[in-house]
């Protein structure tokens, strides 16, 4: 465990009463001052981790660490943790002062400092002068801010958001998505963010973990994440994939549908099954002579920023396109794509050896 | 005119409000007025500020009081306590049933129960503390009282919990609130009106209690409602009956007024807002 270290799990597990197990066997380790996002479908497990980390919820099995110090059984009152609840959960008796000075009456900071302080927090989230207001009044964005501002008043060391901006309005939730950003940026505070949007998720961590059945399928940043898939789940729930089996004829080469393709990826046993996922955007349209794949157009949507494509090839897979030139529906075309667009998964390989592989093709190349 | 249709449709509403509100209050008023032999007085009014009524008033609200208290007492534990069963509302049907019963039938079975030859004083003698005046005793009329003004203070109550948003209890621990301190700086003041409900369901008719005071407290009890009793059925003094009756309406408004909710965001409170 690092210096840096503010929250590690060792190998946790919660089950309920009722026997049905949420989190399985789960490990991981949080960096001080970063922004993480746990990422799933619901049902995933995200919000139990978030609710062991609050100390609403103890594990069945496994040590949670704060700082090094195992905190399995420390209450949620006692620990230096804040949340931003999912419908805010402010407090409807009070006025936004009263609400995010809460938590500094409770520790009886004296009335100077509580007003400095929660007017430096309602400040920071850019309410100044709400202080007065009562909460039916506030806006849904406006409510989102006073529950961040009741978080970082207590000067907690982590700060927890559960699915914060899923009630939100599209065009608020963007601006949500720049503010919460910067807001980390500035406080240098740890936030784990939990969400089962993908793209909340891309656009505002340092690490993303992608959960599903109550086991992390892949940690990394976005990048990492969306550029590298470990598998089917996580390139089918981060973005849009193609995805189709092949097999790996030899290194560089794999085939789908009994065509060969050149491709990056090596250190594969020969002929083995993978998935193949390519990105739609990394598709481009071209003519049937120059494409490596010949498909037929099925249907085509206007996406603003570019033309989404439902085409077919002829075993009947679907490849999504996205383009910003427009075809006509029914008619043939060539698709045409780099030999990196390709990105191979082993099925049910591991994090470990996924990594490990990634790891061997940079050393490799570092060599040449 | 598109309003005829709702017009008529108040009319039996209003006819009710008029008949059986209005002009009794009425009539009380003006027999207030009268003395024994029908002469216009305000004799009765007078008499009110003597130390005699003031003393009963005093009475009657000390009782109230004490009833209100102990039930609210009983109560709120006990609606805390229901809305966290998992068959909660069964077990609210429990404690509701029992206000079914008619009340006469209820304070008759505590008179056995509480009286000279009933299970208690045979206890009482089997372990040799021998023969104890139960019935008749500030005791018995307050734990009667009680009893039967309980699922009238847990219904309100019950229900302001219910609504309580479970995810306001993990926000006031998740800033560092003990149980005690979540109770009292959330959990009391968002389910003040239930209580407040509660309180106005109970204290009200408990200051015009005169059965259960007759039955159970014999003569040791005089309240504002044994007075009025008394003033029309045995005095005939129906003048004097009115005027307590008169002070009674009034404090009840006060009271009223004093417990009334205020209606802002009363709705936010809930769950399903």
């Amino acid at each position: 465990m690092s210096e840096n270290t503010i929250i590690s799990f060792e190998n946790v597990s919660k089950s309920y009463s009722d026997g049905t197990q949420v989190l399985k066997d789960v490990s991981f380790e949080l960096e001080r001052g970063k922004f993480y996002t746990l990422l799933g479908p619901s049902g995933c497990g995200k919000t139990t981790i978030l609710r062991l980390i609050a100390g609403f919820m103890e594990p069945t099995e496994g040590d949670i660490f704060f700082n090094g110090k195992k905190i399995n059984k420390v209450p949620a009152n006692e620990r230096q943790v804040n949340t931003v609840f999912q419908d805010y959960a402010l407090f409807p008796h009070l006025n936004v002062f009263e609400n995010v000075a809460f938590g500094l009456r409770i520790q009886k900071v004296a009335e100077a400092e509580i007003k400095q302080r929660v007017e430096e927090a309602l400040k920071f989230v850019n309410l100044a002068g709400y202080g007065v207001r009562e909460i039916p009044e506030m806006s849904g964005g406006q409510r989102q801010r006073v529950a961040i501002a009741r978080a970082i008043v207590n000067d907690p060391e982590i700060i927890l958001l559960d699915e914060p901006l899923s009630a939100l309005d599209l065009k608020l939730r963007t601006e949500m998505q720049y503010e919460l950003r910067e807001l980390q940026q500035r406080l240098g505070k740890t936030f784990i963010f939990v969400t089962h949007d993908q793209e909340e998720a891309l656009a505002m961590s340092d690490e993303i973990f992608v959960l599903n059945e109550g086991n992390i399928q892949q940690s990394g940043t976005p990048v990492d994440i969306y550029d590298e898939p470990i598998n089917r789940f996580v390139a089918d729930f981060i973005g849009e994939s193609n995805i189709i089996s092949g097999i790996m004829v030899r290194d560089f080469v794999v085939s789908m549908n009994g065509q060969e393709f050149e491709c990056v990826d090596q250190g594969l046993n020969p002929n083995e099954k993978v998935d193949v996922v390519v990105r739609p955007e990394d598709l481009e349209l071209t003519s049937v002579e120059k494409g490596k794949l010949v498909v037929t157009v099925d249907s085509q949507l206007f996406r603003g920023v570019h033309y989404e494509l439902s085409t077919y090839d002829e075993a009947g897979n679907e490849w999504l396109v996205h383009s910003l030139k427009q075809a006509d529906v029914g008619a043939k075309i060539g698709l045409d794509f780099d030999p990196e667009a390709i990105h191979i998964m082993r099925l049910n390989e591991t994090e470990e050896d996924f990594d490990k592989r990634l790891e061997s093709y940079g050393a490799e190349s570092d060599e040449k | 005119m598109k309003n005829k249709g709702s017009v008529f449709s108040l009319i039996p509403y209003y006819a009710w409000i008029i008949l059986f509100v209005i002009a009794p209050i009425l009539l009380v008023g003006y027999y207030s007025l009268l003395d024994l032999d029908g002469n216009f007085t305000f004799a009765n009014y007078k008499q009110f500020f003597t130390s005699v009524y003031l003393k009963m008033t005093l009475s009657s609200f000390w009782y109230a009081f004490l009833i209100t208290v102990f039930s609210l007492l009983i109560s709120y534990p006990a609606a805390y306590l229901i809305t966290r069963l998992k068959h909660k509302n069964l077990w609210l049907i429990l404690i509701i049933i029992p206000s079914w019963i008619n009340l006469l039938l209820k304070t008759y079975a505590f008179i056995g129960i509480f009286g000279n030859k009933g299970p208690i004083n045979a206890f009482f003698e089997k372990i040799g503390l021998g023969n104890q005046q139960i019935l008749f005793t500030d005791f018995s009329f307050i734990f009667v009282s009680v009893y039967i003004f309980i699922p009238f203070m847990i219904l309100p109550i019950f229900n302001s919990l219910d609504k309580l948003n479970p995810a306001l209890m993990d926000a006031a621990k998740d800033l560092g609130a003990s149980r005690i301190t979540t109770f009292r700086r959330v959990i009391i003041p968002m389910t003040m009106n239930g209580i407040k409900a509660g309180i106005q369901a109970v204290f009200i008719p408990a200051l015009s209690l005169f059965m259960i005071t007759r039955l159970i407290a014999g003569n040791k009890v005089i309240t504002l409602g044994t007075a009025i009793e008394q003033q029309f059925l045995v005095t005939q003094n129906w003048g004097m009956g009115s005027t307590i009756a008169v002070f009674l309406i009034i404090i009840m408004f006060i009271i009223m007024f004093l417990t009334g909710s205020k209606e802002k965001g009363d709705a936010q409170y809930g769950k399903n807002k």
